[in-house]
């Protein structure tokens, strides 16, 4: 297994390479999402991808290109930018955008903060729950009627609850005691306009099948996910990295620690976690034994109240 | 090939059990055994008991993830938990009692290979138990773990076990189940027979629970019967690719074997395959496909690619009988049009008859001329156009579909299918 980041670029969604021989758990749940993709894609008149430059939305992109190969993603991919991104991950997205040529739409938070949709936090605030709106308007202005997000139901204990295919209102909104039966997997994609539909072929992943996958698949990653050196600060039992929207305070201390990072999202509430596991076998190694989940570890606005994530996924949230 | 799959794939658990019959606690137990449990959900779980005013820990709240669910102490909604032992990797869904929610504990009890049933030692065989039983038959779930429960309170009775495994084979027996059934007497909150052995049970001769979830072996009878491939997606690319999308069921495929393109019924030969798209030169059930064809036939979505020597083939037919669990507030009557969706196909559909209701107290047929939110029972369908499907005896991967409704496109019934003509 090789180290697999941007520098290492992967074959990704070509025929004519021999396949590798995974796991059976592996091939089952790739089969699984791939049959959710295609479903959707011919389902709904207009769906598109969410991608953020993580790394469950570099396997679940992984998985499009693958349902379609040799033939052409039928859809565009989009990113929602907080403005406060981590610049190795922007830059990572913009490589693996261009590498296969895929159509890129990036809806910015803050241009929603400029038209005055959403207040400012300001600069210590987090802009992860401003997300939603943005994510509400993009969808509106480009029609869209379907959106595949990454989000595994292993992360947090809302999204365990959470159908392959969420049904969202005109308002955007989920409702979790209205959501749709889907036995049998069989995905009921009817909707009436404006409404639209959230799917989530990675639904069945836990953390460790993704990192497992990655290293089978040879998924290159933004840099971040792997240890380095930052200096950090500790805010709520966070390391956050200092720089951009996170300015050190007169009473806090800065340090330069080995850290890695466990989920990659807004920088103002992404926490790094100390650690030297420096090639994707290592990260398996240390996720295998991980004793706190990784929203615990490294998401402080989770941390806020008991139901805060599906607090966010009511308003329109990922 | 079947062998060494059945024994790795990831087994798919459905618990139910009634509010009080120790579900949580049972599930807790193999979470926390499997260490599973991490340190941050544990700590929260604990918060959360003492604000929700628990005496104890309330291990319920690991799946209970819903606001509402949390603070009315109920399972409205099925939760997903992954875990694994050195043995094998399991799906838990854990899905409702409730009557109410009957519709969520069908979407997770359907996949699953094993229904885990509990019941309370103390107190028998209930109505939930007897639409659980009633639910795992209709869905086609072939192995059913009964724990009988809360043994510790009954001394241990071997009588009182004796009993409420009997019951239970009775009713499996009325309701023709094909089904088998793996009764464990156990103690949930103290441990005995969930994962280690009890000395309390010197009279059971069988496996703890976790033996059995380590050790059944998942059925996949319906993988002899022919490869079938419902066409999701045709893939284009360049001038001259096109393959025909989907999920490979019923058998394996290969590069030039000879297939048959229903319901049209043209012929051709694989030319060429891929697997998740990558080029292979064989396929196995289950992988996410797309087959090439060496003419150019007329095949679209809704189509079905089934190979000339399956050993039987999918029945072309608009007459269907189906059981159904009823999912929505609007009726199932005589005359209702609807939407069909099998696989990759939609079909309208009209409701011709109510054959029977299931009362849920006895799971005995009665007479009814409708069926209303959460009822289990028999309706034929007339199709506006024919359809190919299996009944789900032989095929459970294409013998099953889904009801919507046309105007607010609820899933409306989850059916299996008994006959198609």
């Amino acid at each position: 297994m090789r180290v697999a980041r941007m520098s290492t670029v992967a074959v990704v969604g070509s025929v004519g390479s021999v396949r590798s021989e995974g796991s059976r758990v592996l091939a089952e749940l790739e089969s699984e999402a791939i049959t959710i993709i295609r479903e959707v894609a011919a389902e709904t008149r207009a769906p598109v991808l969410l991608f953020s430059g993580g790394k469950d939305s570099a396997v679940l992109l992984h998985l499009a290109l693958k349902a379609f190969s040799p033939g052409r993603l039928p859809f565009p991919v989009m990113h929602v930018d907080t403005g406060h991104n981590f610049e190795e991950v922007l830059s990572y997205r913009d490589e693996f955008v261009a590498q296969y040529r895929l159509e890129l739409l990036v809806a910015s938070v803050e241009e929603s903060i400029r038209r005055g949709r959403v207040s400012d936090p300001g600069p210590t605030g987090s802009r992860n729950r401003l997300q939603s709106v943005t994510l509400l308007d993009a969808i509106a202005t480009h029609g869209f009627d379907a959106a595949f997000g990454g989000g595994r139901r292993d992360e947090d204990k809302a999204r365990a609850k959470e159908r392959m295919l969420s049904f969202r209102d005109t308002l955007g909104r989920w409702e979790p005691r209205q959501q749709r039966p889907e036995p049998w997997n069989m995905l009921n994609a009817r909707i009436r306009p404006g409404e639209h539909l959230r799917a989530f072929p990675l639904s069945n992943w836990t953390e460790l099948d993704i990192w497992s996958y990655i290293g089978q698949e040879g998924i290159p990653l933004p840099s971040i996910y792997f240890s380095h050196r930052r200096v950090v600060v500790e805010r709520s039992r966070m390391l956050l990295a200092v720089g951009g929207p996170v300015v050190l305070e007169a009473h806090e201390t800065a340090w330069e620690e080995t850290v890695r990072y466990r989920t990659v999202g807004d920088q103002s509430c992404t926490g790094a976690v100390r650690s030297h596991a420096a090639t994707v076998d290592d990260v398996i190694t240390e996720t295998a034994s991980a004793r706190i989940t990784e929203r615990g570890a490294t998401r402080a606005d989770d941390g806020i109240s008991d139901a805060a994530m599906e607090d966010r996924k009511r308003e329109g949230y990922f | 090939m079947s062998a060494t799959r059945s024994t790795t794939r990831q087994l798919r658990i459905a618990t139910a059990g009634s509010v009080d019959d120790g579900k949580s606690t049972l599930i807790g137990r193999l979470l926390h055994d499997t260490k599973t449990i991490f340190e941050d959900q544990l700590d929260a779980v604990i918060k959360a008991s003492r604000r929700y005013g628990d005496q104890e820990v309330n291990l319920a709240l690991l799946t209970d993830g819903l606001r509402a669910e949390r603070e009315q102490g109920i399972t409205i909604d099925v939760a997903y938990r992954y875990f694994a032992t050195p043995k094998r990797s399991f799906v838990l869904a854990d899905t409702p009692g409730h009557a109410q929610y009957t519709r969520n504990m069908v979407t997770g009890a359907s996949v699953s290979d094993v229904s885990l049933v509990l019941v309370d030692a103390r107190h028998g065989v209930v109505e939930q138990t007897r639409r659980h039983l009633g639910i795992a038959a209709l869905l086609g779930v072939r192995h059913i773990v009964l724990a009988v429960n809360k043994m510790d309170l009954t001394e241990w009775r071997v009588d009182v076990y004796a009993a409420v495994v009997n019951e239970v084979e009775a009713l499996l027996r009325e309701l023709r189940a094909d089904v088998a059934l793996h009764p464990v007497p156990v103690s949930a909150l103290q441990g005995d027979n969930v994962v280690d052995r009890s000395t309390n049970t010197p009279w059971f001769g069988g496996a703890t629970i976790l033996d059995l979830l380590e050790s059944i072996e998942i059925d996949e009878s319906d993988v002899h019967v022919g490869a079938r491939l419902a066409v999701q997606w045709t893939i284009r690319a360049g001038s001259d690719y096109r393959a025909y999308a989907g999920r490979l069921t019923g058998g394996p495929i290969k590069a030039g074997d000879e297939v048959v393109v229903l319901p049209a019924g043209l012929r051709s030969t694989v030319r060429s395959l891929t697997v998740a798209g990558t080029a292979a030169d064989h396929a196995s059930p289950g992988d996410a496909i797309a087959i090439e064809l060496d003419d150019h036939v007329d095949v679209g979505r809704g189509d079905m690619l089934v190979v000339g020597s399956a050993t039987v083939s999918p029945i072309v037919g608009r007459d269907l009988e189906v059981d159904v669990c009823w999912m929505t507030d609007e009726a199932a009557v005589v005359g209702r049009h609807m939407v069909v969706k099998h696989l990759a196909r939609h079909v309208g559909a009209t409701i011709t008859s109510i054959q029977f209701r299931l009362d849920p107290s006895t799971l005995q047929p009665t007479s009814t001329p409708s069926l209303a939110l959460n009822d289990l029972g028999r309706l034929t369908l007339r199709l506006d156009e024919a359809l190919v499907a299996d009944t789900a005896s032989r095929s459970r991967s294409t013998g099953h579909l889904i009801l919507i409704d046309e105007t607010t496109n609820a899933t409306a019934a989850a059916a299996t299918i008994i006959a198609i003509e």
